[in-house]
């Protein structure tokens, strides 16, 4: 099967735009340089293409219903007009996806799966619905909507300018209608960076319209991925899989996503999780020698391979070689010396939570 | 978009040019470019031997990570230590500043690219 291509495909690649595979899509990796575009955000405004992220609408009597029992956190806790972020997860506790849960109206949901989940999850919804005998539809609506998100400190400004200043005024993991461009979307105040700002729902075939009613620094996924590295954020696929590295939330250290209060697929193990304590956490590791963690290097202590890198990268923030990645417990806490081999060599490195940027 | 691809050098299929008067040895502006932002180079030490077509040093940037390979049988006898502060100069000035090694070259150099036919691989 050919990779999904976003609606602005033919317009990134008239900006220069490189692409690479990614969740079955084929998705602008960089603009101009993955330097400047993360500087762009971290410092002024910038303007990614996710579309290749997926929507789920979950609708009717039941829908509340459904979400609660498929998903980890409290669905009932969401007041309209909010998002939560949650997990899917199998019955032995591990996670199947991550997402943001938005409630539109009583009984309307929207939720996002990750790249290339979208068609699994719908299945998976469409099954348990079926199964419980519950009334509420699920449609999969990701080739109805292109996904933009404009982060940074100057996405205020921009998005309360193109979509009215009461938009300016839209809480933390809030969603609303607005109107870009003259386009009904949906704008909320969430995002993937580090930095404030908003992503916006567009449909499929008014995408260009509003793109570029957001003039300011167009950004791939090469961006994307240093910025979320240094905020210490999972990437579904890499720093936990199902298949490859399955982790629970306790380990992936979002926790706060589950509320075992709640009757879902997976809480049973997760209470033995919970009350045990994970056997491995996620971690920040900071090298101190020169070189790059990357993806599949192995964590060292005393001579012996005790983890492994899931993310790496240089942070062009810090100008400092960060990586994430599993250790045992023990070796968990802020401070500890572990090495990471790189091309067999061993390098000095230091344990930190997640989340590199500090008081920056 | 067209690169710079200096007549007086010569070239290996991987990217990598060598000066045949000064030994000089680099990355082309084409593979820097590919690239995208070096953040990393690792490089041999100055009296390594390095073999024609063997792998001497690591080019990184923020998104991918490259093997180097020699254009040359000969020993180093020149390290440019300003690419470890300073690993930028290779986008930079990929013919100049982001010079990588010189070596001490034994032998013919044998099996390179002239300048118009590393032009006609990376069309």
């Amino acid at each position: 099967m050919s990779d999904r291509k976003p609606p602005l495909y033919v317009s990134h690649e008239e900006r220069g735009a490189t692409f690479t595979p990614f969740g079955g899509w084929e998705m602008p990796v960089e603009f101009d340089s993955i330097r400047a575009e993360h500087e762009a955000v971290r410092d002024s405004a910038g303007i990614f293409d996710v579309s290749h992220m997926g929507e789920i609408e979950v609708s009717g009597p039941d829908a509340a219903t459904l979400l609660q029992r498929l998903t980890t956190n409290d669905v009932e806790s969401i007041s309209i007009g909010n998002a939560q972020y949650s997990t899917i997860t199998d019955t032995d506790g591990t996670i199947l996806d991550d997402t943001v849960i938005y409630r539109l109206d009583e009984g309307e949901f929207l939720f996002i799966p990750n790249a290339g989940h979208d068609e699994q999850m719908e299945e998976r919804w469409i099954e348990h619905r079926d199964e419980w005998g519950l009334d509420c539809a699920v449609e999969n609506t990701t080739d109805k909507w292109a996904m933009f998100a404009i982060q940074g400190p100057e996405a205020e400004a921009l998005v309360s300018d193109a979509a009215g200043e009461e938009l300016r005024d839209l809480g933390r993991f809030s969603i609303t209608e607005a109107e870009v461009a003259g386009t009904d979307c949906l704008l909320a105040r969430t995002g993937y960076t580090g930095e404030d700002g908003y992503e916006a729902l567009v449909p499929w075939n008014s995408a260009e319209r509003v793109w570029t009613e957001f003039d300011c620094q167009p950004c791939g996924l090469g961006a994307r991925d240093t910025l979320r590295i240094e905020a210490g954020f999972l990437l579904s696929g890499q720093d936990f899989d199902p298949e490859e590295n399955p982790r629970t939330p306790y380990e992936a250290r979002i926790g706060f996503a589950v509320d075992l209060d709640t009757e879902f697929v997976g809480r049973d193990a997760l209470v033995r999780v919970e009350e045990d304590g994970p056997e491995e956490l996620f971690v920040g590791v900071r090298l101190e020698e020169r070189g790059v963690p990357r993806h599949g290097y192995e964590i060292v202590t005393d001579g012996e391979v005790v983890g492994e890198i899931t993310s790496g990268t240089m942070s062009p923030t810090l100008g400092e070689p960060i990586g994430l990645g599993y250790v045992p417990t023990e070796y968990a806490e802020t401070g500890t010396h572990v090495s990471v081999r790189i091309r067999g060599a061993d390098k000095r490195a230091r344990i930190e939570t997640p989340g590199f940027l500090g008081d920056r | 978009m067209s690169f710079e691809i200096p007549d007086e050098l010569y070239y290996l299929e991987s990217h990598e040019w060598i000066d045949p008067d000064t030994g000089r040895i680099g990355i082309s502006e084409f593979a820097q470019d590919e690239l995208g932002d070096v953040v990393f180079v690792e490089l041999p030490d100055e009296g390594d031997e390095l073999i024609h077509e063997e792998e001497f040093g690591v080019v990184e940037s923020i998104k991918a990570v490259s093997d180097l390979y020699s254009p040359a049988d000969g020993e180093v006898t020149a390290v440019n230590e300003a690419l470890f502060d300073r690993p930028e100069l290779v986008n930079d000035d990929p013919f100049g500043e982001g010079w990588m090694l010189e070596l001490d070259v034994e032998g013919d150099l044998d099996g390179l690219l002239s300048a118009e036919e590393y032009a006609d691989q990376i069309e």
